[in-house]
C-alpha cells in the first residue's frame, strides 16, 4: 500500500524523460500513428471497407481489379478490402478502449471515493459488490451479459465499462483512506467545509497517479476484451470492421488466406504492446512505488 | 479460527451474489421469456408465448422467481437444455473434466516456466538474458490468446504438421491449447517473480545470509525465493480466473470439448440455461479456488490472519 499520495511530477519533465526511454518513445509514436490513422481513416484509404463483391473474394495482397483499384492487403471472404477494414478497425478498437475506460474510471473513482471517505455501511456495501464481481472471471461475465443483450458497439462499451470499475474502486478507496487522515483534510473539516468540497478539492487531486496508470493498462485490456468478444461472436456486429471480427472470419481460412489473420493479429498485438510499455513507463514516471500494487 | 470463519462467511456471501447475478441475466432485456425462447419466439403466436410464459412461471413477481431459481439450484436443477434435450446441469458437468484438465495443465506449464525464468532474470539483472525474459514477458502479456492460438495452429499444425489442430484425446492435443491458455499467466508470473525477488534481495536478512558466507545458491533458493513466493501464490490463485475465463476462447479455437466451448455453442443456439449454468459453475470453481488460496495463504503467513 502507498502510505502517502505524491503530487504529480512537473510537466516539463514529462517529455524529457519520455525521450530518454527509447522503448517508451517508440511506443508513443506508434500509438500516435494508430490514432491518426483512425481519425483520418477516410483520407488514408481509397476503397470503401463495406464494399463487397464476390467476384474478387479472397484475392492475395497486391491485387488490382479491373477498375484499377489496388488492394495492398488483398480481399476478404466476400471481397472487401482488408487494408480498409484494418484502418477502420483501428477506430473501433480505440473508441471502445477509450470510452470503456472513461466509463469504468468514472464509476470506479466515484464509488472508491464514497467507499473510502464515508466508510461504514457505504464502504461495506460497495466492497461486497466488488467481491461478487471479482468472483466472475471478467471475460466470462462480459460474455454472459453480451450473450443476452446481443452484439452492439454501444453495448460492448457499456458492458466493459461497468465490469471494469472494481480495480479503480479498490485503489481509490485505499488512497482515500490514507489521505483522509492527513492534516490538511482534518483542517478543512475543522473549518466546516462540506464533504463534497473536501472530496473534490483536497482528496481527488491527490489520487490521480494510480488512476492514470490503471487507466492506461485498461485501455489495452479493453481493446483485447473487445477483440476477444467480437472474435467469439458476441462483441460488435459482424458488419462493423473490428480486428476481432476480422480474425474470427479469417480463422476459417487458415492455410488458405493468411492475409486475413496475420494483419489484424499484428495490429492488435502491437497496439496493446505499445500501450503496455507506455503504461509501465508512466507508472515508473508518476510513482515508482506503484510497482508493488499495479 | 476467526479468520477462517470470516473468510468462509465471505465465500458464502459471494456464492449468494453469484446466484443473484446469474439469475439477473434473464432480466437484462426486461423479459425472461424472450431470452429463453430466443429466435424461436418469431415463429410463435402471442398466445403461445403467453402460455409458455405462464408455464415457466415468468409471470410471477421476480422475487418469487428468484426463490424458485435458488431452491431448484440447490437441488441441482438449473433448467433444461432444449437443444441437447438434457438438464443443463448435466450438459455442463459432462464438459467440466475437460476444462479442469486443460486449466490444470496450463497452470502447471505456467509455474514450471515462469518461476525459473523469473529467478534467472532476477539473479542477473540487466544481463542480455534478463532483457530477453523481460521482452518475452511484455510481448506475452500483449499478444491476445486467440491470435496466439491461430499462429500456433498455422505453424505447428498447418505448415509443419507436427501437432493436431483440433480435438482432444492424446497428449499431443494438450500442447497447443495449454500453451495458448497459459501464455498470459507465464508472462505475468515471470515479471512478478522477477520484481518480487529483486525486492527481497535488498532486505537485511539477505545481506546477513551472504555475510554468514552462505553459497549464493543457498541465499537465492532458501532465503530470497522462499520469501518472494507470497505475492506469486496470490497471483496464481487469481489467475485461475483468467484460465477458466480464457477457456472460452482457447476451447473454441482448438475444438476442445470443455465448458467454454459448450457456452459459446449454447450462445450460438440460444440455449440460455446452458450458458447460465456454465457461467455459474465456472464462477463457483473460481470462488472455491480463491477461498483455498486465501486459507493456504493465511497458513503460510500467519500475519494475514490478524489484519
Amino acid at each position: 500500500m502507498i502510505e502517502m499520495a505524491m503530487p504529480l511530477p512537473a510537466k516539463s519533465q514529462f517529455f524529457a524523460r519520455l525521450f530518454r526511454s527509447k522503448l517508451a518513445l517508440i511506443s508513443a509514436i506508434l500509438l500516435l500513428a494508430v490514432t491518426l490513422v483512425a481519425i483520418f481513416a477516410q483520407q488514408v484509404t481509397s476503397n470503401d471497407p463495406a464494399n463487397l463483391a464476390l467476384l474478387r473474394r479472397l484475392k492475395a495482397p497486391g491485387y488490382v481489379d479491373e477498375s484499377g483499384s489496388y488492394y495492398i492487403l488483398g480481399t476478404d471472404t466476400i471481397g472487401r478490402d482488408v487494408y480498409s477494414r484494418m484502418v477502420y478497425g483501428a477506430r473501433i478498437s480505440l473508441v471502445v478502449g477509450l470510452s470503456a475506460v472513461l466509463l469504468s474510471g468514472t464509476v470506479g473513482i466515484v464509488l472508491g471515493l464514497l467507499s473510502g471517505y464515508y466508510g461504514g455501511r457505504v464502504d461495506d456495501a460497495i466492497m461486497r459488490i466488488a467481491d461478487i464481481q471479482l468472483s466472475f472471471p471478467t471475460i466470462l461475465l462480459a460474455l454472459a451479459i453480451m450473450a443476452v443483450l446481443g452484439p452492439g458497439l454501444d453495448k460492448i462499451i457499456i458492458v466493459l465499462g461497468l465490469t471494469g470499475w472494481v480495480q479503480y474502486g479498490r485503489i481509490v478507496r485505499g488512497q482515500v483512506l490514507s489521505i483522509k487522515e492527513e492534516e490538511f483534510v482534518t483542517a478543512a473539516r475543522a473549518i466546516g467545509q462540506r464533504d463534497w468540497r473536501i472530496i473534490l478539492q483536497h482528496i481527488l487531486p491527490n489520487i490521480w497517479s494510480p488512476v492514470i496508470v490503471i487507466a492506461s493498462f485498461s485501455v489495452a485490456s479493453n481493446i483485447v476484451s473487445e477483440a476477444s468478444l467480437s472474435f467469439l461472436g458476441v462483441g460488435v456486429p459482424p458488419a462493423i470492421p473490428s480486428w476481432g471480427v476480422m480474425l474470427a472470419e479469417g480463422r476459417q481460412f487458415i492455410g488458405v488466406a493468411e492475409w486475413l489473420t496475420i494483419p489484424p493479429g499484428i495490429a492488435i498485438s502491437l497496439t496493446v504492446l505499445a500501450i503496455n510499455i507506455l503504461g509501465d513507463w508512466l507508472r515508473d514516471f508518476l510513482d515508482p512505488r506503484l510497482k508493488n500494487i499495479l | 479460527m476467526r479468520f477462517l470463519i470470516r473468510r468462509l462467511l465471505q465465500a458464502v456471501f459471494v456464492v449468494f451474489g453469484v446466484s443473484i447475478v446469474a439469475f439477473g441475466l434473464t432480466f437484462l432485456t426486461g423479459d425472461p421469456t424472450e431470452v429463453i425462447l430466443g429466435a424461436g419466439a418469431d415463429q410463435m403466436s402471442v398466445q403461445q408465448i403467453n402460455e409458455f410464459r405462464h408455464q415457466m412461471g415468468f409471470d410471477r413477481p421476480w422475487y418469487i422467481q428468484y426463490a424458485d431459481f435458488l431452491s431448484k439450484a440447490i437441488r441441482g436443477d438449473f433448467g433444461y437444455s432444449f437443444i441437447r434435450h438434457q438438464p443443463a446441469f448435466d450438459v455442463i458437468t459432462q464438459r467440466l473434466p475437460a476444462t479442469i484438465q486443460l486449466s490444470a495443465v496450463a497452470l502447471i506449464i505456467s509455474i514450471v516456466f515462469s518461476i525459473p525464468l523469473g529467478v534467472i532474470s532476477a539473479t542477473k539483472p540487466h544481463s542480455p538474458l534478463d532483457y530477453a525474459v523481460t521482452l518475452i514477458a511484455l510481448v506475452g502479456q500483449s499478444v491476445p490468446s486467440f491470435w496466439l492460438g491461430i499462429l500456433l495452429i498455422l505453424f505447428f499444425g498447418v505448415y509443419l504438421h507436427w501437432l493436431p489442430i483440433s480435438g482432444s484425446g492424446t497428449w499431443q492435443h494438450f500442447i497447443m491449447p495449454s500453451i495458448t491458455l497459459a501464455a498470459f499467466s507465464i508472462a505475468r508470473n515471470m515479471r512478478l517473480t522477477r520484481s518480487s525477488m529483486l525486492e527481497v534481495m535488498q532486505k537485511d536478512f539477505v545481506r546477513t545470509a551472504r555475510g554468514k558466507g552462505l553459497s549464493e545458491n543457498r541465499v537465492i533458493y532458501n532465503h530470497v525465493l522462499r520469501n518472494s513466493m507470497l505475492p506469486i501464490v496470490t497471483a496464481i490463485g487469481l489467475q485461475m480466473g483468467f484460465l477458466l475465463g480464457g477457456s472460452v476462447i482457447t476451447e473454441t479455437i482448438f475444438g476442445w470439448p470443455g465448458v467454454g466451448r459448450e457456452i459459446i455453442a449454447a450462445i450460438g443456439s440460444k440455449d440460455f440455461y446452458v450458458v447460465q449454468t456454465g457461467v455459474i459453475m465456472l464462477a463457483l470453481i473460481f470462488t472455491g479456488v480463491n477461498l483455498m488460496v486465501d486459507l493456504l495463504y493465511g497458513w503460510i503467513d500467519p500475519r494475514i490472519r490478524y489484519d
